[in-house]
C-alpha cells in the first residue's frame, strides 16, 4: 500500500523530468462517461477524470470530479439529438474550456461511443485541444453496431477519420466483435457491459504500460506508432495469471482471448506490442517464454516489448497485447525517413519492407473511407465493378458431381474428365 | 463373446462400399482378423456423407454382416474420415529447457508438444492427428526420446492432419445413431498406411496411395515417420464418370466397362478393338471401342499420379522414397496402375500388401479393406497402449476427445 501512495504523489508532480506522466482520462458522450464510470478509482490513482458531454442528466448521474458540460440556450440540455455537426459546433464553442482541462497532462486517454452526436461530434475538438496543450492523445473508441442503422456508422466513420487526424493513436473496437463473446441469450445491458469491459482492460493495460516503471521500457511514442493508421483493425487484449504455471496460463487465455479469434489477429497482425508485468519474482525464463509463443503466431509482425516489475502484484503476471493491421491491403512502402527507426529496433538489420512499420499511406479521404468500411463488413454502396466472367464454349456436364462440392485444385476443375481438360481428341 | 476388450473393429464409411473388419488381439499381441462386413454405398460422394439415411442404412449392414461373420457384437468402432477437406502439415515447437542442471524432464516433453500443437487453424477445422516426428536437442536431429538427456533447447516436430469439424461430425453421429461408440476417428490414408508398411520400409522412406471411390488419400514416411499427407477429391468414380460422359453411356455400364476392359496403361492390343453393348435380350445397343475407353482412363488415373507428384516435389520428398510407392484400394485392381506410377513418379511401384496380420486370407488379399484393416491395426495400438506397453502409437495423439464428446 505504501508504494501506491508514493507513486500516486509522484505522479500528481506535474511534469517531473524523470518522472512518470501526468495522465488523465477523459469519457466523451454518453457512453463515454458511463465507460468512464465503470473504471475503478482506486486502480487508476492520481489519475484525473473529466466526464465530457452534452446532455445534463448523463453528466449529473457520473461520478466523475470534473464535468464538462457543453450546453447552449438552443439546446435545452437535452443533448445533440445525435447529429455529430451539432457536436463538433458545441466543442468548438467551449473550446477553451476543453482546452483548460486538458492542461498539464502529458499523456490524455478519451474513452468514447462513437456513432451518435456527441462522441463523434466532440471527440475530435477535444483531442485538437489536448495537442495544442502538448500532450500525447490516445482515444479508445466503440464503433456502433451493425444493428445500429447506417447512419450511425457512417457517423462512426467519419468521427474516426477526423479523430485520427488530431489523435496520435486511436484503438478501435467494432462493437460487431462482441457478437464474438455472447449468445442468444446475453441481455443487451451485459452486452454493453461486456464491451465496456474490453475497453477498460484497454485503458488498464496501457495505463499499467505507461506508469509501472520498466526493465524493458515501452514509451508512448511505440505505442501510438503502432495504433497510427491501424486503426480499425488493432485488436488488444489483456489477461492475467497467477501461481507456479502462469507463463502458461498467460499464453493460453491469452490465445483463447475471443478478441484474437483464437491467435489468428495475431497471425494477421503486422505489428505487435506485448508487455510483461510480473511481481519482482517475474523470471527471464517467463518472459522469454511468452514472448517465444508470441512471436510463433505473428511471424510477419515486428514486435515491440516491453516488461515491468510491478512490487504489488506477488506471484501474477499480466500480459497487455495490442496488435495492429495496416487496413490497406498492400502495406505502404517504407519513406527513407522511417528507416533508420526501424532498423534500430532490429539492432541494425533491417527487414524487407513488408516487415517493416509501414506509415500512412497517402490517401484521399474517400479512399481511406473505403479502406475503413471494406473492414466493418458494411456494404459499399458504388460496389466494385464486376468483371464479367466468360462462359466456356462447351458446356461440360459433371454428372455424377453435378450437385457435389467441385474439387478444384490450382483453378482447375477436376471433376471434369481429364481428356476433355487436356483437349486429348479421341479419334 | 460378451468380452470385447481384444476386440477391435474398423469401420470405413467409403463412397463405393462400407466396410466393417473385425480384428482380436490374442495373447502374444499378434492380430487376427475374424470378420469383414461389407455393403454398398449409397450415401457419400468424395469420401463424404451426403445422403446420412441412406449411408446410414448402409453402415448397418455393414455391420451387421461384420457381427454375423465374427460372432461377435459390436460396440465399439474406429471409424476413418477422408475428404477434400482433410489437411496435413509439419510444424514445430520449441520449448526452452529452464531447469538448472539443463536436463530435459518429462515436463518438457510434454511443454515442446504442447507448443508444436499450438497452431493456427481456421475455427471451423479441428485437428484429426498430431503425430510426433523426431526431437531436436539443441538443433541435434534424429533425437527419437529426449529425457533425461542435457540440452537448453528442445524442439519437436509434429504432423498435424486437420478437418473441417463440421464435416467429420457428419460421419461420427452417423454412427453414433447406430448406437455404436467412435473410439476414434483416422485419417483413412494413415490407416491404409499402418496396415501395409512394415517399419523397415518405413524407414527407408515410403509413399502410400490409397485410390479409393471417391478420394485419393497418400501418406509419405521419412526416417521412420509420416512426413506428408494429403487427400485429392479424386478416386474410381471419376474414372467412371468419365467414362460414361466419354463413352456416352449409362454411368452403371460405365462402371462395367471400367471393371472388364479398363487400363491404366493404353494397350497397344485395344487399337482397333470395340465392345458391344446389348440389352438384356441381346440385341445390339452400342460399340464401344476399347482404345478410347483406356485412353480416358488413363489419362485420369495418369493425373492422379501427377497431382501427386507435384504435391511431393513442392514438398521436396521425392528423393527420399527409397522404399517406393505402394498402391492400395480399389484403384490398384486397374490392370498396369503399378507401372504408370512407376512411370509417373519415377520410383519403385508395387501393390501394396497388409503385414503382420494373419486371419482371413479373403479380406486380407484385397486392396480395397486395407484402410479398413489399417484402422484394426490403429485400434490394436491404442489397446497395447492401454495396457502400458511402449509402442509405435505413442507418438500418434488422438486429439479429437473433445470433437468425439460433442457430437
Amino acid at each position: 500500500m505504501k508504494t501506491k501512495t508514493e507513486s500516486a504523489t509522484a505522479l500528481l508532480e506535474p511534469r517531473e523530468p524523470a518522472g512518470r506522466p501526468v495522465v488523465k482520462i477523459f469519457g466523451v458522450g454518453g457512453a463515454g462517461v458511463s465507460l468512464l464510470d465503470a473504471l475503478s478509482r482506486e486502480e487508476f490513482a492520481g489519475v484525473e477524470f473529466a466526464a465530457v458531454n452534452t446532455d445534463a442528466s448523463s453528466l449529473a448521474a457520473s461520478s466523475a470530479p470534473v464535468k464538462i458540460h457543453l450546453e447552449n440556450k438552443l439546446l435545452r440540455g437535452l443533448g445533440t439529438g445525435g447529429d455529430p455537426e451539432r457536436g463538433r459546433a458545441l466543442a468548438e464553442e467551449h473550446f477553451l474550456a476543453l482546452k483548460g482541462a486538458c492542461e498539464g497532462a502529458n499523456v490524455i486517454l478519451m474513452l468514447a461511443g462513437l456513432g451518435g452526436g456527441a462522441g463523434s461530434g466532440i471527440c475530435p475538438v477535444l483531442a485538437r485541444a489536448a495537442k495544442e496543450t502538448g500532450a500525447l492523445v490516445l482515444a479508445f473508441v466503440t464503433l456502433p453496431f451493425a444493428c445500429e442503422g447506417n447512419r450511425r456508422q457512417h457517423q462512426a466513420q467519419h468521427g474516426l477519420e477526423r479523430l485520427k487526424t488530431f489523435a496520435d493513436g486511436v484503438i478501435c473496437l467494432p462493437g460487431q466483435k462482441a457478437f464474438k463473446l455472447i449468445d442468444d441469450n446475453t441481455s443487451v445491458l451485459d452486452t454493453f457491459r461486456i464491451t465496456g469491459g474490453l475497453l477498460a482492460e484497454g485503458v488498464r493495460g496501457v495505463w499499467r504500460l505507461l506508469t509501472r516503471p520498466g526493465l524493458i521500457q515501452i514509451h508512448f511514442d511505440d505505442l501510438c506508432a503502432l495504433v497510427r493508421d491501424r486503426h480499425s483493425e488493432s485488436v488488444f487484449a489483456f489477461v492475467e495469471a497467477g501461481g507456479p504455471a502462469r507463463s502458461h496460463e498467460a499464453i493460453e487465455k491469452l490465445l483463447a482471448h475471443p478478441l484474437l479469434d483464437q491467435g489468428r489477429a495475431l497471425a494477421d497482425a503486422d505489428a505487435v506490442l506485448v508487455s510483461l508485468m510480473g511481481g519482482k519474482d517475474l523470471t527471464m525464463g517467463e518472459v522469454n517464454r511468452v514472448m517465444e509463443q508470441i512471436s510463433r503466431h505473428c511471424e510477419h509482425a515486428q514486435i515491440i516489448m516491453g516488461a515491468a516489475v510491478d512490487a504489488e502484484m506477488k506471484n501474477h503476471l499480466s500480459v497487455t497485447l495490442i496488435a495492429g493491421r495496416n487496413a490497406s491491403a498492400q502495406s505502404a512502402p517504407v519513406p527513407a525517413a522511417a528507416q533508420p527507426e526501424h532498423a534500430r529496433r532490429h539492432g541494425g538489420i533491417s527487414g524487407t519492407p513488408a516487415h517493416a512499420f509501414p506509415t500512412a499511406p497517402q490517401l484521399s479521404l474517400e479512399q481511406r473511407e473505403q479502406a475503413v468500411t471494406r473492414h466493418a463488413h458494411r456494404p459499399r454502396k458504388g460496389g466494385d465493378k464486376m468483371l464479367q466472367a466468360q462462359l466456356p464454349l462447351a458446356i461440360v456436364s459433371k454428372g455424377r458431381f453435378d450437385k457435389s462440392e467441385p474439387t478444384i485444385y490450382k483453378g482447375e476443375d477436376l471433376d471434369i474428365p481429364t481428356y476433355i481438360r487436356r483437349g486429348v481428341p479421341l479419334n | 463373446m460378451f468380452d470385447d476388450s481384444n476386440v477391435i473393429v474398423g469401420l470405413e464409411i467409403g463412397t463405393s462400399k462400407v466396410c466393417a473388419v473385425v480384428g482380436e488381439l490374442n495373447e502374444d499381441g499378434g492380430l487376427n482378423i475374424t470378420g469383414v462386413g461389407q455393403s454398398r454405398s449409397r450415401g457419400v460422394r468424395k469420401g463424404e456423407v451426403v445422403d446420412p439415411a441412406q449411408a446410414e442404412e448402409d453402415v448397418r449392414n455393414a455391420i451387421v454382416a461384420a457381427e454375423h461373420m465374427a460372432d461377435v457384437e459390436i460396440r465399439n468402432v474406429y471409424l476413418g474420415v477422408t475428404g477434400g477437406h482433410v489437411r496435413g502439415f509439419n510444424n514445430r515447437g520449441v520449448h526452452p529447457v529452464v531447469s538448472a542442471d539443463r536436463e530435459i524432464s518429462s515436463d518438457d516433453v510434454q511443454d515442446v508438444v504442447k507448443n508444436a500443437k499450438a497452431i493456427n487453424l481456421p475455427t471451423e477445422n479441428n485437428i484429426v492427428h498430431a503425430i510426433r516426428q523426431h526431437f531436436f536437442v539443441d538443433g541435434h536431429d534424429h533425437v527419437t526420446n529426449p529425457i533425461g538427456m542435457l540440452g537448453s533447447r528442445l524442439e519437436v516436430d509434429v504432423h498435424v492432419v486437420h478437418g473441417n469439424t463440421n464435416r467429420l461430425q457428419n460421419a461420427i453421429r452417423l454412427v453414433r445413431g447406430l448406437q455404436l461408440q467412435v473410439d476414434e476417428i483416422v485419417f483413412n490414408g494413415l490407416a491404409a498406411s499402418l496396415a501395409l508398411l512394415s517399419s523397415e520400409q518405413k524407414e527407408l522412406g515410403a509413399l502410400v496411395i490409397d485410390i479409393g471411390g471417391g478420394t485419393t488419400d497418400y501418406v509419405v514416411y521419412v526416417g521412420g515417420v509420416i512426413k506428408h499427407t494429403g487427400v485429392l477429391a479424386i478416386g474410381g468414380d471419376h474414372v467412371s464418370n468419365d467414362l460414361a460422359y466419354g463413352l456416352k453411356v449409362r454411368l452403371s455400364r460405365a462402371e462395367k466397362l471400367k471393371l472388364e476392359h479398363g487400363s491404366a496403361i493404353a494397350d497397344e492390343a485395344a487399337k482397333g478393338q470395340t465392345i458391344t453393348i446389348t440389352n438384356e435380350l441381346g440385341m445390339p445397343l452400342k460399340t464401344v471401342n476399347v482404345e478410347h475407353l483406356q485412353r480416358i482412363m488413363s489419362l485420369r488415373v495418369e493425373e492422379i499420379f501427377q497431382l501427386i507428384e507435384q504435391d511431393l516435389e513442392s514438398a521436396g520428398l521425392c528423393n527420399y522414397l527409397r522404399a517406393g510407392v505402394f498402391i492400395t484400394g480399389g484403384g490398384a485392381r486397374i490392370p498396369h496402375v503399378a507401372r504408370l506410377a512407376e512411370r509417373v513418379l519415377q520410383m519403385p511401384a508395387s501393390l501394396g500388401q497388409t503385414n503382420s496380420v494373419s486371419g482371413l486370407k479373403s479380406a486380407l488379399d484385397q486392396p480395397e479393406f486395407a484402410a479398413a484393416i489399417g484402422l484394426v491395426r490403429f485400434g490394436s495400438f491404442k489397446n497395447r497402449k492401454r495396457e502400458g506397453k511402449t509402442s509405435f502409437t505413442q507418438g500418434i495423439k488422438g486429439v479429437f476427445g473433445k470433437l468425439l464428446q460433442r457430437a
